[in-house]
């Protein structure tokens, strides 16, 4: 189990990497500019240089930026892949997006509504289809979204370390329901996961 | 000053008079004339239904609209910002305008065809309005996604429509400039001394007359599923609303870049003339704006990494996404480096092109985190997407709209305008702009999807935010209009060259003579020679 790379932190480390570049490059590029307006203004400065370009200069700002825009490719690949690559053993739900809400059907034939509840630090895989139109699932907390298509399958895989109660969402358009189809992963002990589960349906 | 008779009082056929000197004229300013006035009309009713939108989404819960009328409203937006405002804005207002008279010329290579793109581009707003009192608006985005655009009852079929024959009047526009500016250049004007607004100009057409056609077969196949239920599309009937996806983003991709790089090629003109130095890197600019034309055409499948397409396409496509940050970049490099040793005076379009840079440069950078492929999980189809193309298409394409409107309005109606208001209103703008659009970022980090009319209680505060700054770009927005608007009473007395540009539209009167120059135009080796400029206003004392 402690093999397992839980995605949410490839993903964030992501984030944090192209964000905080983002965020150097733009108070750089803001000051840089401010300043040569400051500097440069007409009342103080009102004969102005005849500067064309500069090969090297421009050179080398091309290479500095492909070389950043590589390396946050890299790093957005890498925790694509955290989510894409489910490990082996993984427990198996079946979620189907209907208008307006989600279907959840469990391996012993559970089925419940708009709520997913699984154990404590266990991989779960998510098979998502849908029975009409586009749906897509979203859990925030899990960093995970996917398409629920007819007649395609698609998958979604996470592990949540803590207990609690996580909400998703439907985020492709999908009519007057959209904003309605709302739900909760409720992460229990495995033990209550266990006698939830071999529980009559209670609804 | 003497003035010669402008185009204003010589209409392009002689005979033509009062409103037909208009709506049958084939000069180019006329005809971009009348762009500005349809286009400006629907920029204005777009804002005010965005207003409506984000004022629906101040409070929790149901307050203002039901989510039917909610989702009918933002594809209005939608589908009226994006086909008959951002798209044509630029290019049909400006470069029908400025193009000929940029390239030394007296009109556009097909006048009547030029004329006949704007019936085709009124039409199309037509059948929108139209079909949105025949049988309730379409409730489907902008986009159209399958198979709910199929399924849906509203007037579907009647809006893809309307869009269908807006991109006749976009792709006949692009057929138009492209033959302009290989046939009608001056004798001495050669491709290197273009300028950088007719470039980007021609990038765009490019863009315009190749993809456009997808969409327009799209819609059309949307259209025939819909009538004659063929299955091309409806999982159900073995059909793949991944194709539509595709075919969609095919040319919705290349779109955006229809729209930001008229949107750079104004920039590019107006930072040189404001620091009166030359552009730094034209060459380069130019080679960036074709290269943004050919890799923007083929990213079109970032839209699509959660829609269940194979992770090989996921690879390729967030690859190539990275690739067309890199002459974006090379642009705002060059634009801040144009400043360096300058002699800056400081208008409204030199301001509103500094807010262009900054807010467009956020627009770019938060496209990295979208491009990203296990970024964009997390935040595709979040308040993050619609606040990252808000900050590109309205911070980027829009204030360049802005800050072209401010540059050429003294050349297009002879009338200079109020500075002061101009300022405070710009300010309003992006100051608004800001505080609507940045809880927008965080919201869509905290996962608020997009197209929700209600959200979950810890979206509250974000939304309230962006409603509360949304209302002050509002104001912002008319009361720079207004203040143009207000110009026309002036007397018409705006000198030939109020900046000091070097561009050929400024060697003539304002506003322009009908066949644009009173004598033969002088061509300068490099486009961007502002020598003459200087010794102009240096042997001139100031305030003169």
């Amino acid at each position: 189990m402690n093999d397992i790379i839980n995605p949410v932190a490839l993903v964030d480390r992501s984030f944090y990497f192209i964000i905080g570049f983002s965020f150097v490059f733009l108070f750089a590029i803001i000051f840089v500019m401010i300043f040569f307006v400051i500097r440069y203004r007409r009342s103080i400065h009102p004969v102005p240089a005849d500067i064309r370009g500069n090969v090297w200069l421009e050179i080398a700002w091309i290479f500095i930026s492909a070389f950043i825009a590589l390396a946050m490719f890299v790093s957005g690949w890498q925790a694509y892949t955290g989510l894409r690559d489910v490990p082996e053993g993984a427990m198996e739900i079946e979620v189907m997006g209907q208008s307006f809400s989600w279907i959840v059907l469990y391996a012993n034939g559970k089925e419940v509504e708009n709520e997913i509840v699984v154990p404590v630090n266990t991989p779960v895989k998510l098979n998502i289809t849908s029975l009409d139109v586009i749906h897509s699932l979203f859990i925030p907390a899990f960093r995970v979204k996917v398409d629920a298509v007819q007649g395609l399958n698609t998958y979604a895989w996470f592990i949540a370390e803590k207990k609690g109660e996580y909400f998703f969402q439907c985020t492709e358009f999908c009519g007057i329901g959209h904003a309605d189809m709302t739900g909760v992963v409720r992460v229990v002990s495995r033990e209550k996961y266990d006698e939830w589960i071999n529980k009559e349906d209670d609804w | 000053m003497d003035f010669e008779k402008s185009f204003f009082e010589t209409p392009s056929s002689a005979r033509l008079t009062g409103i037909w000197s208009w709506l049958l004229t084939t000069d180019h300013k006329r005809i971009g004339l009348m762009y500005l006035f349809a286009t400006g009309f629907w920029f204005l009713l777009a804002v005010l239904l965005g207003g409506l939108l984000r004022l629906e989404l101040m409070f929790p819960g149901q307050t203002l609209l039901s989510s039917h009328l909610y989702n009918s409203i933002f594809t209005l937006h939608g589908v009226i910002m994006i086909f008959l405002f951002i798209i044509p804005a630029l290019p049909a207002v400006f470069g029908n305008f400025f193009l000929p008279m940029q390239i030394g010329t007296d009109d556009v290579f097909f006048p009547k065809l030029n004329l006949m793109s704007w019936y085709l581009y009124m039409l199309g707003g037509v059948i929108a309005i139209f079909s949105l009192f025949s049988d309730g608006f379409p409730d489907t985005g902008w986009t159209f996604y399958v198979p709910f655009s199929i399924s849906t009852n509203t007037n579907v079929s009647t809006a893809v429509f309307a869009a269908f024959v807006l991109g006749f009047a976009s792709m006949l526009t692009g057929l138009n400039f492209i033959t302009t500016i290989h046939r009608m250049r001056h004798p001495k004007m050669g491709w290197l001394q273009i300028p950088l607004f007719t470039w980007s100009l021609y990038a765009t057409s490019w863009v315009q007359l190749l993809a456009t056609p997808i969409i327009s077969v799209t819609l059309v196949l949307v259209m025939v599923e819909r009538y004659f239920n063929v299955g091309l599309f409806d999982p159900a009937r073995g059909g793949g609303p991944i194709l539509y996806q595709h075919l969609f983003w095919m040319y919705s991709h290349p779109a955006v870049y229809i729209m930001i790089l008229p949107g750079m090629g104004v920039i590019s003109e107006i930072i040189p003339v404001f620091a009166r130095k030359s552009i730094f890197g034209y060459k380069a600019i130019v080679a960036s704006s074709m290269a943004i034309a050919v890799a923007g055409s083929l990213v079109w499948a970032h839209h699509m990494y959660t829609s269940g397409m194979s992770d090989t396409a996921v690879f390729v496509f967030s690859f190539l996404t990275f690739v067309v940050a890199i002459p974006s970049a090379i642009k705002v490099f060059s634009w801040v480096a144009t400043l360096y040793k300058g002699a800056i005076e400081m208008t409204p379009p030199l301001f509103l092109s500094l807010c262009f840079i900054y807010l467009f440069s956020v627009g770019g950078l938060t496209g990295l985190v979208l491009g990203g492929a296990g970024t964009d999980i997390h935040v595709h189809d979040t308040h993050f997407v619609v606040s990252h193309f808000h900050f590109t298409m309205f911070g980027g394409t829009g204030f360049a709209f802005f800050a072209a409107l401010h540059y050429w309005w003294p050349k297009m109606f002879g009338r200079m305008y109020n500075f002061k208001w101009a300022y405070i209103a710009s300010v309003l703008v992006t100051g608004g702009f800001i505080f609507h659009y940045v809880p927008m970022f965080i919201l869509g980090l905290q996962g608020m999807p997009r197209r929700y009319y209600d959200y979950l209680p810890q979206y509250a505060n974000g939304n309230f935010m962006a409603g509360f700054g949304g209302l002050f770009m509002i104001v912002g927005i008319f009361m720079m209009m207004t203040n143009l608007i207000l110009s026309l009473k002036r007397e018409r007395n705006a000198p030939a060259d109020p900046w000091g540009g070097v561009t050929l539209e400024w060697m003539t009167p304002s506003p322009p003579p009908l066949h644009n120059f009173t004598g033969e135009p002088e061509v300068l080796d490099y486009p961007y020679d502002f020598s003459k400029v200087i010794e102009k206003f240096a042997r001139k004392p100031k305030e003169s």
